[in-house]
């Protein structure tokens, strides 16, 4: 299993957000908290389709949500 | 621990209980019973439809005295959905309890071919069969620990 190069801010952004809880952010994006859980400690990189989900429920676009942390080829 | 990991850990030692207590039932009836080639075939044949159907009955009732329990003492609700990360892990993990009874398939019909007794073979392909459940079971409780 690889080092996942995606790293993310969804810990502070659910902070900013009322302290929202991994099942409500999971609630509202249409997974299980497992999913969320994994996606936060940086465990499984989701697909675009949810990653888009997740960044429109905080309200910000993709990048500040996600950050790609490879070198280019 | 999130539902999924729990009810992997459930499925596991049930799994365990299951097919540790069958065992030992087919132990003592293979030891009674004096078979010829006949008879061991369809003993055997019997045997593995009685520890399907047997395996299939106890994991639906685990499974629902599972739930109930679970949601008495998390107040959590069981997720009613697969998600995409529950399809991967779900994928590899048949991956690899196909390759494992793919394994035990192949040393049973080895066995076969250097003619030994038949039930050498049904008993290499009911542990086999045991052992891919195993393989599936800890492969999706490592993923959903360490990730994908």
């Amino acid at each position: 299993m690889g080092k996942c190069m995606i790293t993310n801010n969804i810990r502070r952004l659910r902070f900013e957000r009322d302290e929202m809880t991994q099942q409500q952010l999971a609630d509202k994006v249409g997974v299980s908290r497992q999913a969320i859980l994994s996606i936060e400690k940086g465990n499984y990189s989701p697909s675009l389709e949810l990653a888009f989900r997740i960044a429109q429920v905080f309200g910000v676009t993709l990048e500040e949500v996600f950050t790609y942390e490879g070198e280019p080829d | 621990m999130t539902y999924q990991e729990t009810k992997n850990y459930v499925s596991l030692f049930s799994s365990i209980l299951i097919f540790g207590a069958y065992c030992l039932y087919l132990f003592q009836k293979y030891n009674e019973e004096i078979l010829d080639s006949t008879a061991t075939l369809s003993f055997w044949g019997g045997s593995i439809l009685i520890l399907i159907l047997v395996s299939i009955v106890a994991n639906i009732v685990i499974t629902i005295v599972f739930i109930i329990i679970y949601r008495i003492t998390t107040n959590e609700e069981e997720p009613a959905f697969a998600d995409e990360l529950d399809k991967l892990i779900e994928l590899k993990a048949i991956k690899i309890s196909h390759y494992v009874f793919l394994l035990g398939f192949l040393l049973a019909m080895s066995s076969l071919a250097m003619d030994m007794p038949l039930s050498v073979t049904f008993i290499l392909l009911i542990f086999s069969g045991f052992l891919a459940q195993l393989g599936n079971i800890v492969t999706q409780l490592y993923h959903y620990r360490k990730g994908v």
